[in-house]
């Protein structure tokens, strides 16, 4: 059966070119970074040219980049390593759970944890973060751009406030890397989350931009690894993959990669628009990355829409996955205001570089049909339609 | 074998669910497994008397993680849909509800009527399944002469599940099926082995699904201070039948009728709850013979095997699940209500509990008794 992905916001497939510069790493050149000899020197070499690369994409030092597990080890660095007992953080309503979480387990070690609400689209007001500050605060992590609804944060506007009060400011990039050009300095961020998988390297790599001169309490104990910022030996094909996809995306940013994934997620908002009644863009109405749309489908339960079109052969996503796999309502959507039935009557679309036009044909006619079989079948939706008549 | 369908198959990662998704493989249909995600099992872990994370039974993970396990080995597609919010709203809410009023609730005929045979069996449809296929010991035949749907007795007579499937309506009916209704329970784990299912030899589950070690008095306890409230006040008055009071109880929803044990009054012969009267907060006790009595009403009657009940009909009731069942007659008493009148006294007849009624092996109907 075809397959379609269109879940690039949960993972992307590694790309040809990245699979082509690991591939030495694994029993060629698969000496320890920290080794003396030539091996070793080989494995450094090239962790080194990954963080050059990095830095690229993120207008930074090289020094400034600590690799790690992935976003989520990133996340927790950040925020574990810059926070202690008694300390006051500032976060937002819609945060990934590697940030949520983490936030309310520093709630339960004793800091002071304020989550700055949402608008209907999902933005936080800078001024909220303002008026949230105290004299205790020591971090505020705000994400740069929305997992599920793709939409992008006044980071800048929130990086002056945290300058100004002097206050740690650090914001997850995870899913705006490589779909809009960042600069850590622009920004004025402390601390900056990117991870490999979401930009097709593969799985288990990631990486913190950390501000020089930013004391940060490393959470492994080990070797003097990543500056002692991140003990363990490196994952070299792991990090030498990050750094392919990041010149791959840096590339992209420059050579209009970016305009041609927002025409094909343009042309599906539109397209299931105009077809299908009762449906609508959730934060349609903001600066989003160009890959994401969020879709609700009234009296349509996102889940069942998902496995109906799963068994076609499209992936897409609704809501965050439980520890069972089944879907629970999205929180971002919860916290956006949205009523919990078209929270989780949503679906997300998400698209990447290797998406074509053709793929979405393939959805186009597939998405209206599928969605009136769900709602003929919906005890919702029956009773609504009797009402009208 | 009938011409390949797609059929959804509930599967709970027990063997009888399991099984049921192998042989219908097996037979050459287009199988997709669902599990219902119906309760947090962690949710309530931290209150008092609830264990910390609760293993081997439903919606736990090593359940789930059991039944995907089946679904990759025969390379079908299998998905966990969440229903926790209804499933409190439709169960949970309704089986705190009725030990707080002095009943003894069901909760997996609740969960059969609003969770697997609606939700799921819609579920199931949307995604493209008109048949359900579930692990539930009974039969479902279309018969001609009457028109209906019938529910019956499986073939091994000591798994019945009949008694918690009697609110299935016959749409619901004519979109089921239970292939495991013609098989003794030691035939199943035979043909699972076979099969080289690796829940061949799982033990069976018993219990209520969300109320961990059976004791529900805890969970009540926790989940409404979960929730917020402190277990309501239903303490009050030990009554003889002619209103004799004759001690004080603790509250109504630590007693059932029939139950012998912890009444806390001694007298010389042994004292049985006989009725709880949830308005008056009393609690009326007697001795044994005073637990029987020869008729019963339910309401929120569901008939099956026949469109009404125009007139009296000899049937067999079973009261309770682990009753065998008694002759009684079965007539129509309005408001959506039946009465009962059994030949021979029955003992402890139950407020909350199902009264299904049968001719032979076929389900008549049922209704919750009042």
């Amino acid at each position: 059966m075809r397959r379609v992905y269109f879940d690039n916001n949960a993972t992307t497939p590694v790309l040809p070119e990245v699979m082509a510069a690991m591939q030495p790493y694994f029993s060629e050149r698969f000496g320890n970074a920290s080794s003396i000899h030539r091996d070793g020197q080989s494995a450094r070499a090239a962790v080194e040219h990954a963080r050059e690369s990095v830095a690229v994409l993120l207008r930074c030092k090289a020094s400034e980049v600590v690799f790690t597990s992935g976003g989520t080890e990133a996340d927790n660095l950040a925020i574990f390593g810059s926070v202690q007992a008694g300390d006051h953080v500032i976060t937002s309503t819609i945060e990934h759970h590697a940030v949520w979480n983490s936030c309310r387990h520093l709630e339960a070690m004793g800091c002071g944890v304020t989550y700055v609400p949402v608008d209907g689209n999902g933005l936080v007001d800078p001024q909220d973060v303002r008026d949230a500050l105290r004299p205790n605060t020591k971090l505020i992590s705000i994400m740069l751009a929305n997992n599920e609804t793709g939409v992008l944060q006044q980071v800048a506007e929130i990086g002056r406030v945290g300058a100004e009060a002097g206050v740690c400011f650090h914001t997850d990039a995870v899913q705006a890397a490589g779909k809009i050009p960042i600069d850590v300095n622009e920004i004025g961020c402390d601390l900056l989350t990117i991870s490999g998988h979401k930009i097709h390297a593969p799985q288990g790599e990631g990486a913190l931009f950390v501000r020089k001169g930013r004391q940060l309490q490393a959470m492994l104990y080990g070797g003097r690894h990543e500056r002692s910022r991140r003990a363990g030996t490196e994952n070299v094909p792991g990090i030498v993959g990050l750094g392919k996809a990041v010149e791959l995306a840096t590339h992209g940013l420059k050579n209009g990669d970016t305009l041609k994934i927002a025409v094909l997620r343009d042309r599906i908002e539109k397209t299931l628009l105009e077809q299908i009644d009762g449906c609508g863009v959730n934060s349609g109405g903001v600066t989003r990355v160009c890959n994401t749309s969020n879709i609700y489908f009234d009296s349509v339960e996102g889940e069942s829409l998902v496995i109906a079109l799963d068994l076609k052969g499209l992936a897409v996503s609704s809501g965050a996955a439980c520890s069972s796999g089944a879907s629970e309502p999205s929180h971002v959507l919860t916290a956006m205001g949205l009523r919990s039935d078209r929270a989780r009557a949503s679906v997300r679309f998400s698209l990447g570089k290797q998406n074509t036009s053709d793929e979405v044909d393939f959805a186009i006619s597939l998405v209206p049909k599928t969605v009136e079989r769900l709602r003929e079948l919906s005890p919702v939706y029956t009773k609504r339609a009797q009402l009208t008549t | 074998m009938s011409e390949a369908r797609t059929i959804a198959v509930a599967m709970s990662g027990g063997v009888d669910s399991s099984t049921v998704a192998a042989m219908l493989c097996a037979e050459g249909h287009q199988v997709i497994g669902l599990t219902m995600q119906l309760w947090n099992q962690r949710r309530l872990s931290g209150h008092e008397g609830m264990p910390e994370a609760v293993q081997g039974r439903c919606c736990s993970i090593d359940d789930v993680y059991d039944a995907r396990r089946v679904a990759e080995t025969m390379g079908i597609p299998y998905y966990v849909v969440n229903h926790e919010e209804r499933f409190e709203r439709e169960v949970v809410r309704p089986f705190v509800q009725e030990y707080l009023s002095g009943r003894t609730p069901i909760p997996c005929s609740l969960c059969n009527n609003h969770l697997k045979f609606d939700e799921l069996l819609t579920v199931a449809r949307q995604i493209g399944a008109e048949t359900l296929a579930t692990g539930h010991y009974a039969r479902v035949r279309y018969d001609e002469e009457r028109g209906r749907w019938l529910l019956s007795r499986p073939a091994d007579n000591s798994k019945d599940q009949t008694y918690f499937l009697f609110g299935l309506t016959q749409e619901q009916l004519s979109r089921t099926i239970f292939p495991l209704g013609d098989m003794t329970k030691p035939q199943v784990r035979e043909r699972a082995r076979h099969l080289g299912l690796a829940s061949a030899e799982k033990p069976d589950s018993q219990e209520i699904c969300f109320v961990p070690g059976g004791d529900y008095k805890k969970f009540l306890d926790a989940y409404l201070s979960e929730q917020g409230d402190a277990l309501p006040d239903t303490a009050g008055e030990l009554v003889t039948a002619d209103g004799h009071v004759i001690g004080e109880h603790n509250g109504i929803h630590n007693f059932t009728v029939g139950q012998r044990k912890g009444l806390g009054v001694a007298t010389g012969s042994p004292l049985y709850v006989i009725q709880i009267k949830g308005d008056a907060r009393q609690v009326v006790v007697g001795d044994q013979t005073d637990l029987y009595s020869r008729t019963l009403r339910a309401n929120r009657v569901n008939l099956i095997s026949v469109a009404s009940l125009d007139e009296p009909m000899r049937v067999t009731v079973k009261i309770r699940h682990r009753h065998a069942g008694d002759t009684a007659t079965l007539s129509d008493a309005g408001d959506g209500q039946v009465l009962v009148a059994f030949d021979e006294p029955q003992r402890a007849i139950t407020p909350g509990q199902a009264a299904v009624f049968y001719d032979g092996d076929v389900v008549v109907g049922g209704g919750w008794i009042v």
